[in-house]
């Protein structure tokens, strides 16, 4: 009689799942792009006050919920005219909280390379692009690949905060079965599985991956 | 005169108020072995490093086969320091190998060696690895050419390090204390490669602290100390019979005072 739902269940969670998988995929173009570029100035610029400015973004960033920040980009900038949907205000908004991660974890890895890395391939004649690209990127990846991956699983995790804002994706779906059908552990264990069953293949992929790099070798 | 290939003239190097380098003047002819020695902290490796502006000279000139290297004129007649991009070029043509080697760990034996030939665009692929594998048989190691940096023992990567600087083709090659990170046995090998690339006459700057090799393999020393020179002559010369007693100090120090040395009959 319960499990009588479960097909159309599945069906509104896998619904849910697809919106999930491209809010977590957008977040995570821009929260790499956005990261990185910050991470390279963070690194290599000279100019104090960038760094500076990057430092604010970054504890801004860390210390204000993710929830709060999505209640900004969405209610607050209609309030001001400035309309998104809830899907592009979630992966905005978690994108920019990203980017502050990833900053601070590429930062840290490029960091980590001895300078002479960089100064070999310069002696060499390569060009100061052609180092970053050949030389430093490489290694900081590889380097970095473990903090990538849990920032990753992190993420999916994390797309669950965009129902708040009604973005249609697992846990939005699920709670307006909950509250339709009144089959409240079925819905939630299925919300649950259907998580794990996303996540657990990421993290599987990127364990694989560290060790195929080497990783920690 | 125009078997000079490189001439220091006035360097000086501070960092802030500390002065490292103080007026650095000297030449180096074609197909010459020249080493840099002297105490810790004396500007020897920072003088070599100041032959290809890893480190920006705070004045003089470096001048190879008469192109100024890092300046460039400005529109008003002035002189600018290159960006890093700009040096890229002349950079190519100074090899360069660092006390820790610095391969890249990312990269095969053989991508380490032929990177540069490929980026900086002066030959095909196939043309690179082929000249990187030359190059590794130069060293004796193109059996590892597939192999990782990490694989190798610490005079093996070095003697990579050098393939690497051979396959710039370069005017010269500055070896920055090749040996000091290398355990005693494995000392032996890499010198052994230096010495064949001095009886092939390439051109070599050469800071070191095995003093015996400067005198055996180098045809010049310069003996240096708180950032300036204070002895220079004939490998032999300088080492057998230092002048200066600051010269006579340090090699007493090191174990080669001239009293010191014991010579079979």
């Amino acid at each position: 009689m319960m499990l009588d739902a479960l097909p159309s269940i599945l069906t509104a969670l896998l619904a849910g799942a697809v919106t999930a998988a491209q809010v977590a995929f957008g977040a995570a173009l821009i929260a790499f792009g956005l990261g990185l570029a910050l991470a390279l100035v963070n690194v290599f610029t000279s100019v104090a006050v960038l760094r500076l400015a990057i430092a604010a973004y970054i504890e801004w960033m860390r210390n204000v919920p993710a929830l709060a920040h999505l209640f900004l980009l969405y209610f607050g900038l209609a309030s001001v005219g400035v309309r998104f949907s809830p899907k592009a205000a979630a992966i905005i908004g978690l994108g920019l909280v990203g980017a502050a991660v990833l900053c601070d974890v590429f930062s840290a890895g490029m960091r980590a390379l001895h300078v002479g890395q960089r100064e070999a391939a310069l002696a060499v004649g390569l060009t100061p692009m052609q180092a970053l690209r050949c030389v430093v990127l490489p290694q900081m990846l590889r380097l970095t690949l473990p903090s990538i991956g849990n920032y990753a699983s992190q993420l999916i995790k994390d797309t669950s905060i965009a129902s708040a804002i009604a973005a249609p994706e697992i846990m939005f779906y699920a709670r307006s079965l909950v509250t339709s059908t009144f089959q409240t552990p079925l819905i939630y264990a299925s919300a649950i599985a259907l998580y794990a069953s996303i996540v657990f293949p990421v993290s599987w992929m990127f364990n694989r991956l560290e060790r195929r790099l080497g990783v920690g070798r | 005169m125009n078997d000079i290939l490189l001439t220091v003239k006035g360097l000086k190097k501070s960092y802030g108020a500390v002065e490292v380098l103080k007026d650095i003047s000297f030449d180096l002819r074609r197909g010459e072995t020249l080493s840099l020695i002297g105490p810790s902290g004396s500007g020897k490796s920072t003088c070599l490093r100041c032959v290809n502006y890893l480190e920006k000279p705070s004045g003089g000139e470096i001048v190879l086969e008469g192109e100024h290297i890092g300046r460039v004129r400005t529109g008003d007649g002035r002189t600018r320091t290159m960006t890093d991009r700009e040096l890229a070029p002349q950079r190519s043509e100074i090899g360069m190998v660092f006390q820790l080697f610095y391969l890249w760990p990312h990269l095969t034996v053989r991508d380490n060696v032929a990177l540069a030939s490929i980026k900086t665009g002066r030959m095909s692929k196939a043309e690179a690895y082929e000249l990187a594998e030359a190059m590794l048989e130069k060293v004796h190691l193109r059996h590892k050419a597939d192999e990782y940096p990490e694989r190798l023992s610490g005079g093996q990567q070095q003697r990579v390090a050098i393939a690497r600087a051979l396959a710039q083709r370069p005017k010269l090659i500055l070896f920055d204390e090749p040996t000091s990170a290398l355990d005693p046995e494995l000392v032996g090998e890499v010198l052994g490669v230096i010495r064949e690339l001095a009886e092939e006459g390439m051109s070599m700057i050469l800071v070191t602290h095995e003093i015996r090799f400067a005198r055996d393999v180098g045809d010049r020393v310069i003996f240096m100390d708180g950032g300036v020179i204070v002895e220079e002559g004939p490998a032999a010369e300088v080492i057998d019979h230092p002048r200066k007693d600051r010269t006579r100090a340090f090699l007493g120090q090191v174990g080669h005072a001239a009293s010191t040395i014991v010579r079979a009959a």
